[in-house]
């Protein structure tokens, strides 16, 4: 053994030696001679100033730990929050499969290295498939924002149309996606809502469709939890007009739920983060974008689709890109927007997650989350001058609190509910300054009884 | 007994691998399972619940609701994880191999110390709209890791909600946009300019915000045209997004008169950094005139690549460029760490909440086992170790490396093997499936092929020179079988998952087959 002084672990060459011979072998002086191609002028005359390093891995640890112990987590405190990041359970084997160094540590090879990323992500997909009834599936984009932008992209070029129509509920932070990524060229009509249903309001749909249209948009469940209606007329309104219907979907809830196919949705989108990846202060998001097996509309992904096909040997499963000449790894700017790293491995986690579960675990989570959104609804109901009852639609796992008639702030509601340990709903007030004080609340699998009990007495406190 | 270690060297070298890839003979997860079997089982609901609720669908019209389940599989909880154990065996992770094959990937190690850090309940367990308070150690992580990519780039705010490198170049496109909006110079200002050894979505990106794209191509030593540059610059000229060194390796040394030329058109300089490996601490966006860059985290600063994602793309900007930064940013008053809204003219969201947190911690974790002189030793030997690996390569028979004369390239080369096609028939692509066969990876190049027959090979700093020596024996064997065996190398793979794929299925509307679904419809009605 010989200690030369610092050596980095991640850093095999970095001892001296090896350095020394690493130069000779290729006949330079030092290693500033490999950096000939860089100016002076543009040369760092210092070294960075940087905090000083924590060499050792369990220094490293205690740093790091010592961070985010100023945390409080949902573990430790009782979480009604939702707005598009969901608290679900995330099975073991989740976890075990997407820490696999195989799989987290791969990129992307071809099929002969990765024959088991291709299988994981094509299975992905075609789970994602039975859940949709959709025969088409993407590899996930970057999250749910992000496949329903691309969506109404699609619907642009399949159509050849240029002016999408997005229902006014829409969450704030997702039409301010969208309105970014079609700024330039596409036109963004709001829908009224319904002011009983919070649905989209049909009569005002009817106004303003017409033949220069290319999608009417919806989520169902809402961003603000409660269920359109009308999607078969929606779609039914939006094919009258050549119009292609786009429908945002909570995957979570198509256990019980009808998917959109099966009401005229032509392309479906949605975010897969509750099938399996932890919220991780938002880390956990994918999109998916799905829909039916048309020449039409596959040459319009921008994403890769991976197919199944023969190899030479009889019985063996293959995997490839399909149509791989829309990308614009094949032709940069000619190809459909833009396709690189996004999230795969969420994708692969989302495969393992709907394995696991099954059509009956499906079921029964969609309904354990019905029966526990419901019994909140109704006991909070109960609270004087809480108003439950903005939208009287059903709704999936979220819904609106409003607490007008309280005289108090959602903010200060929230303050004396965090001293409660309680993360009170996500406060809409900004964002829906018609809604007046009114907060997102979210209730799921992982509530107990006990849970929202402790939820409605907190907030009957706090409101009194 | 025979020396058996003896038997693994020939003239005092160590044999080849004698690899062979994992080969389960998966059937698709479809295929599993029987009916009744479980995987997991969720929380039933209360007794009390139910009774106080009765129907839950109450109120939900019939159409809405799904009477019968989706047709997924029943498997049991172990069938599930050896499954997917078999498809992670199939798969080929930098942690399995000496992975200098997937070149412009950066594909060095993922400290696994960091994967542990991110996966603490103090981040995993976090709501992203929980109270300010009650996330001040996350947010602090945020903030110290945006001081330390300030210094590294000397750029001014960073961003890090982009999903990746593509998201962070579409971001900087975007920002450009707003930022001649606020001027009112949109309508004359359409135009982006790059280059073709620039990543793909440096064209791609820019066209999605609305820019028409011009590309420079290189001039004979392999640099940027600096006249092609210099006629497309015009009154339209937006932009430059551009990568340096490039795909190929190649430094370009007129960096900073490429942005001069550009800011003196009124244009603005972006700059790709997804080849940062080898300049850290060396040369900065800054001082090359750059008014906003980009980092890819899963590259250069280690996060793991996941397949493909999650991801963070780190978006900076110079100070004048700030207020047009996705919101919210994350700032310090000197007491609490707080997410800041106040950016008016703002582009707004590109992608929800705050990006890929975990890798953010990651990110952080990694450099803070470094240091400013453990990140120069990454990139000096990342460097040292290319031009190693260039040294052994261009010992082998049919390959070169295209453009500059001088043989010294930043942290990747793009090399051709026009000469081994062209003596043997034998395509670059061909000797990437053959190189499979002793289990490590190889890539050409995106399109267009203008380096002919190409390959980009980048060893970052993760690979000793034992490993290096290792891949370039692989790639000699496989060139010297191309010239002595041809065969053996045009019908690999022979120690692959599966043998070679039949693609002609994959382009043909009626054949191909994105899901099982699919597939069962196709087999069923006879066309697949």
């Amino acid at each position: 053994m010989v200690n030369r002084g610092r050596a980095y672990p991640y850093i095999p060459n970095s001892d001296p030696t090896i350095k020394a011979q690493m130069l000779k072998e290729i006949d330079a002086k030092s290693i500033e001679d490999l950096y000939n191609d860089i100016p002076k002028e543009l040369r760092l005359n210092q070294g960075l100033d940087l905090p000083a390093p924590l060499l050792s891995e369990y220094e490293l640890r205690r740093h790091v730990e010592k961070i985010l112990s100023q945390n409080y987590t949902t573990k430790q405190c009782l979480s009604f929050l939702g707005a598009g990041c969901y608290q679900h359970y995330v099975p073991a084997i989740c976890d075990e499969i997407n820490s696999r160094g195989e799989f987290l540590t791969a990129y992307a090879g071809e099929p002969y290295d990765d024959h088991g990323r291709f299988q994981a992500l094509f299975e992905y997909a075609s789970l994602m498939a039975e859940l949709l009834e959709m025969d088409v599936v993407n590899v996930p984009t970057y999250d749910g924002f992000q496949a329903a932008a691309t969506a109404l992209r699609m619907a642009c070029r399949i159509t050849g149309r240029e002016k999408v129509l997005l229902p006014e509920t829409l969450g704030q932070d997702m039409l301010s996606k969208i309105r970014d990524y079609l700024k330039y060229d596409i036109e963004i009509g709001m829908l009224k809502h319904d002011a009983v249903t919070g649905g989209i309001d049909l009569q005002y749909l009817e106004k303003i469709v017409n033949s220069d249209s290319a999608a009417v948009f919806f989520e169902n469940p809402s961003y603000l939890g409660f269920f359109e209606l009308n999607g078969k007329k929606i779609a039914e309104i939006a094919h009258e007009h050549g119009a292609i219907c786009v429908v945002s979907v909570d995957p979570i809830s198509l256990g019980v739920i009808a998917p959109p196919a099966r009401y005229g949705a032509d392309i479906v989108v949605g975010d897969i983060q509750p099938l399996g990846m932890h919220m991780a202060f938002g880390s956990g998001q994918a999109g998916f974008i799905a829909s039916r097996d048309e020449e039409a509309y596959v040459m319009q992904y921008p994403s890769r689709l991976f197919g199944i096909t023969p190899t030479s040997v009889k019985g063996e499963y293959g995997f490839g890109d399909v149509a791989y000449e829309r990308t614009s790894f094949a032709r940069r700017e000619e190809g459909n927007e833009w396709v690189g790293t996004a999230a795969a491995l969420w994708g692969i986690t989302a495969g393992v997650y709907l394995a696991l579960m099954g059509p009956q675990g499906m079921k029964d989570i969609g309904e354990g989350i019905l029966y526990r959104s419901n019994y909140a609804r109704q006991e909070i109901s109960k609270i004087h001058n809480l108003n439950v009852d903005v939208f009287r639609s059903p709704n999936f796992k979220e819904f609106i609190i409003n607490f007008d008639e309280t005289g108090k702030k959602v903010s200060e509601i929230n303050k004396a509910l965090l001293e409660r340990k309680i993360f009170g709903g996500k406060d809409l007030s900004h964002n829906f300054p018609w809604m007046g004080e009114s907060a997102l609340y979210c209730f799921t699998e992982v509530h107990t009884k006990d849970d929202i009990d402790q939820l409605v007495s907190a907030l009957r406190e706090v409101v009194a | 007994m025979n020396n058996i270690t003896a038997e693994r060297f020939v003239y005092g070298k160590p044999n080849l691998r004698r690899f062979h890839q994992a080969k389960w003979d998966e059937p698709i997860i479809l295929e599993l399972g029987q009916p009744g079997q479980r995987g997991i089982l969720v929380p039933e609901v209360e007794k009390a619940i139910k009774s106080q609720v009765g129907n839950p669908f109450k109120g939900i019209p019939a159409s809405l609701i799904r009477d019968d389940p989706p047709k997924l599989p029943e498997i049991s909880q172990p069938a599930v994880l050896r499954h997917y154990m078999h498809l992670s065996q199939e798969t080929l992770g930098v942690d399995c191999n000496i992975d200098v094959g997937q070149g412009t990937c950066t594909m060095k190690y993922s400290p696994k110390i960091n994967d542990q850090l991110a996966s603490m309940d103090e981040l995993t367990e976090l709501h992203p709209l929980q109270d300010e308070s009650t996330v001040q150690g996350i947010l602090e992580i945020y903030w110290r890791f945006e001081q330390i990519l300030k210094e590294i780039s000397g750029l001014d705010r960073f961003s890090f909600q982009p999903g990746a490198g593509s998201a962070a170049i579409y971001t900087n496109a975007s920002i450009i946009r707003a930022y001649f909006a606020s001027r009112g110079e949109l309508n004359k200002r359409d135009e982006i300019i790059t280059t073709i050894f620039s990543h793909p979505s440096d064209a791609a990106c820019a066209k999605v915000a609305g820019f028409k794209v011009i590309t420079i191509y290189p001039d004979e030593d392999g640099y940027p045209d600096i006249t092609a540059l210099k006629e497309a610059i015009s009154e339209h000229t937006a932009g430059l997004l551009i990568t340096n060194p490039e795909d190929t390796g190649i430094y370009n040394p007129k960096i900073a008169e490429f942005t001069r030329l550009i800011h003196d058109a009124g244009g603005l300089c972006s700059y790709d950094q997804a080849n940062a490996n080898g300049i850290l601490g060396i040369t900065r966006a800054r001082e090359a005139g750059f008014d906003l860059c980009h980092f890819n985290l899963h590259k250069t600063f280690s996060t793991p690549h996941g397949c493909g994602g999650p991801a963070v793309g780190a978006t900076g900007v110079t100070r004048e460029l700030i207020p047009f930064l996705p919101i919210p940013l994350v700032d310090f008053n000197g007491e609490i760490y707080f997410l800041n809204y106040d950016l008016p003219d703002s582009i707004g969201k590109i992608r929800s909440f705050y990006g890929v947190s975990q890798a953010v911690l990651k990110a952080y974790a990694w450099v803070m086992s470094l240091g400013a002189e453990g990140l120069r030793e990454v990139a000096e030997i990342a460097v040292l170790n290319n031009n190693y690996l260039l040294h052994k390569i261009l010992a082998i028979r049919g390959v070169s490396a295209p453009y500059t004369k001088r043989k010294r390239r930043i942290e990747q080369v793009r090399y051709s093997w026009e000469q081994l096609y062209e003596e043997t028939g034998i395509h670059s692509d061909e000797i990437g499936v053959r190189a499979a066969d002793f289990g490590v990876h190889y890539w050409t190049s995106h399109h267009p092929y203008v380096v002919p027959e190409p390959c980009t090979l980048e060893p970052t700093e993760s690979y000793s020179k034992d490993e290096l020596d290792e891949y370039a024996a692989i790639i000699e064997n496989v060139a010297n079988e191309a010239y002595t065996n041809p065969n053996l190398v045009k019908n690999a793979p022979h120690n692959s998952t599966i043998h070679t794929i039949d693609h002609q299925p994959l382009d043909d509307p009626k054949q191909w087959c994105i899901t099982w679904r699919a597939y069962q419809r196709k087999t069923q009605q006879g066309s697949g």
